[in-house]
């Protein structure tokens, strides 16, 4: 069964038996031993791929001298041959058989170290893969073990301190509340400065004589009235 | 970065993105860091460590809070915003709906107070588009 699936089920079984059923089925050890396990593996078949590597390129390079040996040799019967000397090109071309029997034994080896390599690489890349899966899987279990955990120190902490766990919307409620509190005493504080800087300006516009003249002064009363007898 | 660490390099920084970030650890058997954002005392985010992520939690709202005629409704609803939603996720711990955002173990100071104020504002959001589900 797929961890996803394990911790599903557990979850449906009872949210707070989680944990305990991840632990007691000694999930996340076993998770840890097969990583273990996995890693060796890796460890071993990366080991045996430097090797078998090592003896595909002294192979391979084996292979490369024996063709240039036939091609040199073929050259050499070539030349007997010109100078019409048979008997040294018949040895010659002996000499060029055992060669060929030779190439075609270390190709033959070639080949079975090239599939080798093959194999184990295919084999590192399985392993690695696999590798990963353990590990994906094991932080799920230990994740949901962690927040299993978490979510009962919390909740301890919460019965402890006696704290009252309120409703969401009571929350909300205050948090709005409080936000506007703070937008309120900014919009007042912004108004207040304003306010402030109106009434210093006008303060100075009037000692300077500019603006509308004090309309509820004494003299502009008296003004207006002389105005209306007229 | 393990916990000890999270909450010491918090604790000085006295702000973030003009937030202040308050935090206390929760004895356990894991530890955990519960962080406050700003004025948004109520909704905190719970903060763990584990061999490959930092998880950020914010607790919304409990099972008996949903109204249960439009449950199915709401957690529809739920799944449609995950996407939505910058960096953070739907949930559910036992019976607690929870908002959350997960980062890599490797992660700056920056970037994990980042993540927990996007967190605290998403779940401001969250429960603001939710409300009408809860009684």
């Amino acid at each position: 069964m797929s961890v996803l699936k394990k911790i599903m089920t557990a979850v449906r079984g009872g949210a707070r038996e989680v944990g305990e059923l991840i632990v007691d089925s000694n999930g996340t050890r076993i998770f840890e031993q097969e990583i273990k396990d996995a890693e060796t593996h890796l460890r071993k078949a990366k080991q045996d791929l430097t090797d078998v590597m090592a003896k595909q390129m002294q192979a391979g390079r084996k292979v490369e001298s024996l063709k240039n040996e036939i091609a040199a040799h073929e050259g050499y019967a070539g030349q007997a041959l010109e100078q019409g000397n048979e008997e040294l090109a018949l040895e010659i071309a002996e000499k060029i058989a055992q060669l060929e029997v030779d190439l075609a034994e270390q190709e033959e080896v070639h080949k079975s170290f090239s599939d080798h390599v093959a194999r184990l690489k295919d084999l590192v890349k399985k392993t690695e893969r696999q590798l990963k899966d353990y590990e994906r899987q094991l932080s799920m279990v230990k994740t949901t073990e962690s927040v299993q955990k978490a979510s009962a120190a919390i909740t301890d902490n919460f019965a402890s301190s006696n704290s009252k766990i309120i409703s969401a919307k009571d929350s909300l409620e205050r948090i709005k509340e409080r936000q506007q509190n703070t937008f309120d005493r900014l919009a007042a504080a912004e108004q207040l400065e304003a306010e402030n800087s109106d009434k210093s300006l006008e303060d100075r516009m009037k000692a300077a004589g500019i603006g509308d003249a004090d309309e509820n002064s004494a003299n502009a009363v008296l003004d207006r009235l002389k105005a209306k007898q007229k | 970065m393990n916990i000890e660490d999270l909450a010491v390099r918090i604790s000085d920084l006295s702000s973030f993105d003009g937030y202040q970030l308050e935090c206390q650890p929760i004895p356990g058997e894991i530890e955990v860091l519960q962080i406050t954002v700003g004025d948004f005392d109520e909704l905190p985010t719970y903060v763990s460590v584990t061999d490959t992520q930092i998880l950020c939690i914010t607790y919304l709202f409990t099972e008996d809070e949903v109204k249960p005629e439009s449950r199915s409704e709401m957690l529809e609803e739920m799944l449609e915003l995950n996407i939505p939603i910058p960096l953070s996720s739907f949930s559910k711990i036992g019976d607690r709906y929870v908002i959350f955002g997960a980062l890599s173990n490797t992660s700056g100071i920056e970037d994990i107070c980042g993540e927990i104020i996007t967190l605290t504002e998403n779940a401001v959001e969250s429960i603001t588009a939710l409300e009408d589900f809860l009684n």
